[in-house]
């Protein structure tokens, strides 16, 4: 990965890479996409934003990097107020957008020094070379960006914002219709970002990539930040699962030996709903399914599921209400 | 970013893209506009200019020649930098520029600059192209060049404006043709306005292209249907209004930014 021209980064910095306080959004048609943000990310971290489609993710995402103008507030970058002093704010942020929008008759050589130059850089063939053999791109160099496929284009948009060696890395639901494989090579090439140093942050609505990458999640719904946590605490918080257990037999209650397990009946009798905790040492279902077993209750099929990350924003947005 | 604080390299690197399309899609760029042009010298100066009176002494195969120049000149003007600016905005390409750290005048300066560098290519071309078929003496070369670069400018800047104002490509062609194409052919590209009745006449001075048209000739053949000064006069003008029309809209964000 190229090397990054920025100074260190030392740990005892505290100062938050970005700092967004009073930021709110009220487009031109009426419709406030933005409530009040405050919000800070630290210098390093890889920060998921989480939340429904239509929360205000890729708004706050436009407002700090420069496409949308906010309505109030304040946004520094790396020190910068995005506004006053846009050109340094911007020179340290890269943003791979949602929308897969390139060049069609360029070649990735030529948009990716494009890129480059159009954030104040000088041409360095050897660091864009670097770039796009991480992203396996090299050997289509010379292809026209029309004549690549979706996740190719998508490799295309990564390797343009990184192109000026930013500090500060935007990923707007990069793995959305991306596939494995490059979802793979993606998390990796972040990681290895996140250890040079460069700030990421990341929006998404799969709660799994949020789990998978994160330092830290923010929940974003309806144009509020509803709760900023370290992934740890959070997880814990929404590790939630169900496990539905259909029986053979419809039976009419439920016997008392299992009452420790908080059980759901259906109102038909066929189905047992159990509500466990993922993270917990112990999710109790070899107990349970022992005590079905002595219960005489038998099943046919059984299938588990996790709250879905809406439901959870749901349920968050009530709990605040 | 140079010590300066302007990014040059982001100037650098939009004026070579917009290039590299331009060596891309020659046929387009440069054959097809040289040709069109070219097929003006044959019919008029060729083939009906024989038969045409001589305007002020100036055989009018020759005299409509600054006249086509500048009609390719306009038009090509408008339609590059038009394009240039109106395909990342309808591709969504133009993210990139919004989010880069480039001042709204440093993108103008490149993208009309290209625009602009592209016109003056072609009407240099098109000026070589015209002295196969009309006998031609250029009196105030250096005149003649400003004029040239003066007039590119001036409609890139325009249609830089028109580029970012339309919000499909009909509106990108509206303007051009319904306005600014009958204004270059009632300008006196094919006649001296001193042809016209006098009510015409008055009102032909209402039409910007008269001016641009007439200087470029005067430096072709020393006289012109308006003086020197009031032609430079009005180009300039015309270029103020533009740059005064791109400021305003980066500083609103004006079809750029919510």
């Amino acid at each position: 990965m190229p090397s990054m021209s920025s100074a260190p980064i030392s740990p005892a910095t505290t100062e938050p890479i970005i700092a967004v306080s009073g930021l709110s959004k009220t487009y031109a048609t009426g419709f406030s996409a933005l409530k009040t943000i405050d919000l800070e990310i630290r210098r390093g971290e890889i920060f998921a934003l989480l939340g429904p489609n239509g929360a205000g993710k890729t708004t706050l995402i436009s407002i700090i990097c420069g496409l949308v103008r906010p309505s109030t507030g304040t946004v520094f970058a790396d020190g910068h107020d995005i506004i006053r002093d846009y050109r340094a704010a911007r020179a340290a942020i890269g943003l791979v957008p949602q929308e897969l929008t390139t060049d069609a008759f360029e070649t990735v050589w030529a948009t990716v020094n494009f890129s480059r130059g159009l954030f104040g850089k000088p041409r360095a063939p050897a660091l864009v070379e670097r770039i796009l053999r991480e992203l396996s791109l090299w050997d289509k160099k010379d292809t026209q960006i029309r004549r690549l496929s979706g996740g190719m284009k998508r490799r295309v948009m990564i390797a343009k914002a990184l192109a000026h060696e930013p500090r500060i890395l935007f990923l707007d639901e990069p793995t959305a219709g991306v596939d494995v494989e490059l979802r793979q090579d993606m998390w990796q090439m972040v990681r290895r970002l996140r250890d040079e140093g460069v700030t990421i942050i990341l929006t998404t609505h799969y709660i799994e990539e949020a789990e998978e990458m994160a330092d830290r999640v923010g929940v974003i719904s309806k144009g509020e930040i509803i709760l900023v946590e370290e992934k740890a605490e959070l997880m814990r918080k929404l590790g939630k699962k169900e496990l539905t257990l259909q029986l053979q037999q419809p039976v009419s209650a439920l016997p008392e030996t299992l009452a420790e397990f908080g059980l759901r009946l259906s109102a038909d009798g066929g189905e047992i709903v159990y509500t466990y905790d993922t993270q917990a040492e112990r999710t109790g279902i070899t107990t349970l399914l022992q005590g079905l077993s002595e219960a005489g209750i038998r099943f046919r099929d059984l299938s588990t599921s996790q709250s879905s990350l809406e439901d959870i924003f749901v349920s968050l947005v009530k709990e605040r209400a | 970013m140079s010590a300066l604080g302007f990014n040059l390299h982001a100037i650098a690197a939009i004026y070579r893209f917009e290039m590299a399309r331009t060596w891309r899609t020659p046929l387009q760029s440069i054959v097809s506009p040289v040709i069109s042009t070219s097929l003006y010298f044959i019919v008029f100066g060729g083939a009906i200019g024989s038969r045409m009176q001589a305007v002020d002494g100036v055989p009018y195969g020759a005299f409509i020649v600054p006249g086509l120049i500048m009609l390719s000149l306009l038009t090509q003007s408008i339609a590059n930098a038009s394009f240039a600016i109106y395909f990342p905005k309808f591709t969504g390409t133009i993210y990139e520029l919004l989010s880069a750290p480039v001042a709204w005048w440093e993108a103008v300066i490149a993208y009309v600059g290209a625009a602009a560098s592209k016109s003056i290519l072609l009407g240099l071309i098109i000026l070589g192209t015209a002295t196969f078929f009309v006998p031609l003496r250029i009196e105030h070369p250096a005149i003649m060049l400003l004029f040239l670069v003066l007039t590119a400018t001036t409609f890139s800047l325009f249609g830089f404006i028109i580029g970012i104002w339309a919000d499909g490509f009909e509106k990108l062609q509206v303007i051009p043709l319904l306005i600014v194409t009958p204004l270059a052919f009632l300008g006196g590209a094919f006649y001296s306005i001193s042809m016209l009745p006098p009510f015409w006449q008055t009102v032909t001075l209402f039409n910007p292209v008269v001016y641009l048209i007439s200087g470029f000739r005067w430096s072709f053949f020393g006289h012109a249907d308006v003086s020197l000064g009031v032609s430079l006069g009005m180009t300039l003008i015309f270029l103020a209004a533009c740059i005064a029309g791109v400021g305003w809209i980066f500083k609103t964000g004006y079809r750029l930014k919510n």
